[in-house]
């Protein structure tokens, strides 16, 4: 005798839940309708032809999108390592990686100067060996962002990686095949819905970055000012100008949004 | 002997200690209840698991020391595993492309087999287009494609239903037929090891119970988790000459016996009557009824008392006989009904 849930029996919901439901809906929402009211649009396709604009907008998105490349290099294998290897300590370890996830991004930002910057403990021997610095720089830009966005890709890798059936791996490897060639032909393709989700989340994440960028590599048009650092910067000059950056990272967001919608936004 | 092994694991609250040697195109099952180690085995087998201590050789060279994918065995999992994102032809060329042939050669190799296997017009279906014994025949195809010397079958018919089952063990069988090296599979069902096997070894509580052939361990169970999987009573008494003492019974068998001993009869040999049946048969007992359920087209009957056991009547004896639980009813069976051997 399995109930089936009775709609009418449930109710109605009780309004200690709903009004501060909605006042939560509201003050997520409204921001952004703000946003869309307030911006100029008769102005608007003139201002997104401003080189400035563009300038800032190509940078955001080849610097996210190379700090991404960077990520899935460095994180997926080191997600990996934390689902798949009996690592000594390996709670610690995880407790590191997602470390930047929760430093305020500035502090990261100095954490890079030290350790990257031209007196830093790596950043001097990388310009003494390899004639290379890092601080104020668009690579510099990529560091600060891979920094910061890493840790999402790790965290949603991992998680594909453990909720993916072991066994299969177990069969290739009755197959014949090499660990490397287990993660190459079965464990990546397995978890490739949960790797592009990561990929995406850290791109977001990166296209976003604002206070380890500002901190580590400056504001340097051209360089290092990406979308964000613009729209700070433009608030204090231009709002208008402010308004329309805003609004193309906000369009940028909600298409990320709705290519994720069937992963991350719909209950399972 | 292809293969010779001595496989001892040791989990907390659980070890498993058995010897196994299969001659080449041998097939032996390894038949036991659930938790009775008979997949850890196998896994040992494969490599998959570690040996706790204990050898495995495969035609005279070491196989313990080398890791799963250095060994040259096929597994053939419980659920198939077929790798999702691959066709069934790439399933199938996976073990080939892994031990060193080039694309197009493993392509050939794999389709030869699907061929074999019947499944040549399904190659480029994914696996979840498959039917559960296509899936079944796939997974037996991929083990096939590495050319093992030893074939390792996990549960391979279980996850069918009652009616592909039947198609794909006889099915099974043909292509077990076929293959020259060793096979263990292992199973809980004593049905698939009767057909598909040589030779069966009875595991409970990670040892051996009994091995042998499959006639011979249905005629002469040892346990009682044999007994009833071949469908018989089992009792293990003392013989002395023409009888064997169970508890307060003594059985007349046709077998004289000295010592230790089994006897075992079938649940249809065993006759029940309301009250003490004149001429006094031999092997009479007073029973209670314990319960009654349906057994094919016949009722089974469990006994309580001196000895449990099961009996099978017909539908009409039951209503004659006007049975319910918790009644007290004589029992009987011939001496000419009952086996014994030495325990």
């Amino acid at each position: 005798m399995s109930a089936a849930p009775d709609r009418r029996l449930a109710g109605r919901p009780p309004w200690v839940l709903v009004v501060p439901a909605l006042l939560g809906l509201a003050f997520l929402v409204l921001p952004l309708a703000g946003l869309l009211i307030r911006a100029p649009w008769p102005t608007l396709p003139a201002r997104l032809a401003e080189p400035q604009v563009l300038e800032a907008l190509r940078l955001s998105l080849v610097t996210a999108t190379i700090a991404t490349a960077v990520c899935l290099v460095l994180g997926v294998p080191l997600a990996w390592m934390l689902a798949r290897v009996d690592l000594p300590g390996r709670r610690l370890v995880r407790a590191l990686v997602t470390v930047p996830l929760v430093l305020p991004p500035v502090v990261g930002g100095v954490a890079l100067l030290l350790v990257l910057g031209r007196r830093g403990l790596i950043g001097q021997w990388l310009e003494s060996a390899f004639g290379v610095t890092l601080p104020f720089t668009t690579a510099g830009v990529v560091v600060a962002e891979a920094f910061v966005a890493m840790p999402f890709l790790v965290i949603s890798v991992e998680g594909a990686l453990r909720a993916a059936d072991r066994r299969y791996e177990e069969a290739a490897a009755t197959l014949g095949a090499s660990r490397w060639t287990v993660f190459r032909r079965v464990t990546l393709p397995l978890v490739a819905p949960g790797v592009m989700a990561g990929a995406v989340l850290c791109w977001a994440r990166a296209l976003g970055e604002f206070g380890a960028t500002i901190t580590f590599a400056g504001n340097f048009p051209g360089t290092t000012r990406t979308m964000p650092l613009a729209v700070y910067l433009a608030l204090e000059t231009e709002p208008e100008a402010a308004i329309v950056l805003s609004l193309v990272l906000l369009a940028v967001s909600v298409i990320i949004l709705a290519g994720l919608r069937d992963r991350w936004v719909t209950s399972p | 002997m292809t293969l010779d092994a001595r496989l001892i694991v040791n989990r907390p609250a659980f070890t498993l200690d058995i010897a196994l040697e299969v001659a080449p195109g041998e097939v032996v099952a390894l038949l036991g209840p659930n938790g009775a180690g008979k997949t850890t085995a196998l896994r040992a087998l494969a490599g998959l698991t570690a040996l706790s201590g204990g050898h495995i050789a495969l035609d005279g060279r070491p196989l313990h020391t080398r890791p799963a994918d250095q060994r040259p065995v096929g597994m053939v999992f419980q659920d198939y595993l077929l790798f999702p994102h691959l066709s069934a032809l790439d399933n199938v060329a996976f073990g080939p492309r892994c031990r060193g042939a080039s694309r197009s050669e493993a392509r050939r190799t794999a389709a030869a087999l699907l061929e074999r296997v019947g499944l040549a017009a399904h190659a480029t279906a994914k696996p979840r287009r498959l039917s559960g014994g296509q899936a079944q025949r796939v997974a037996l195809a991929r083990a096939l494609a590495v050319e093992p010397r030893l074939l390792l079958l996990d549960e391979p018919l279980a996850a069918l239903d009652a009616h592909t089952r039947l198609e794909i063990r006889s099915g099974l069988r043909r292509h077990l037929a076929d293959f020259d090296g060793a096979t263990v599979l292992v199973t809980h069902d004593p049905l698939d090891a009767m057909v598909l096997a040589d030779r069966l070894i009875v595991v409970e509580n990670g040892a051996i119970v009994q091995q042998g052939a499959p006639a011979e361990v249905a005629r002469r169970p040892r346990t009682d988790y044999v007994a009833r999987l071949v469908g018989l009573n089992l009792y293990r008494g003392l013989g002395d000459g023409a009888r064997i003492k169970v508890g307060e019974l003594a059985f007349s068998t046709i077998e004289q016996l000295d010592g230790p001993a089994f006897v075992a009869f079938s649940p249809a040999a065993v006759a029940l009557y309301r009250t003490r049946p004149d001429g006094s048969p031999r092997n009479l007992w007073q029973a209670v009824i314990d319960g009654i359920e349906r057994h094919g087209d016949n009722v089974r009957v469990h006994l309580d008392g001196p000895v449990a056991a099961f009996v099978d009547i017909t539908p009409a004896a039951l209503a004659d006989l006007d049975l319910t639980p918790g009644q007290r009813i004589w029992a009987s069976v011939k001496a000419t009904e009952t086996h014994a051997y030495p325990a």
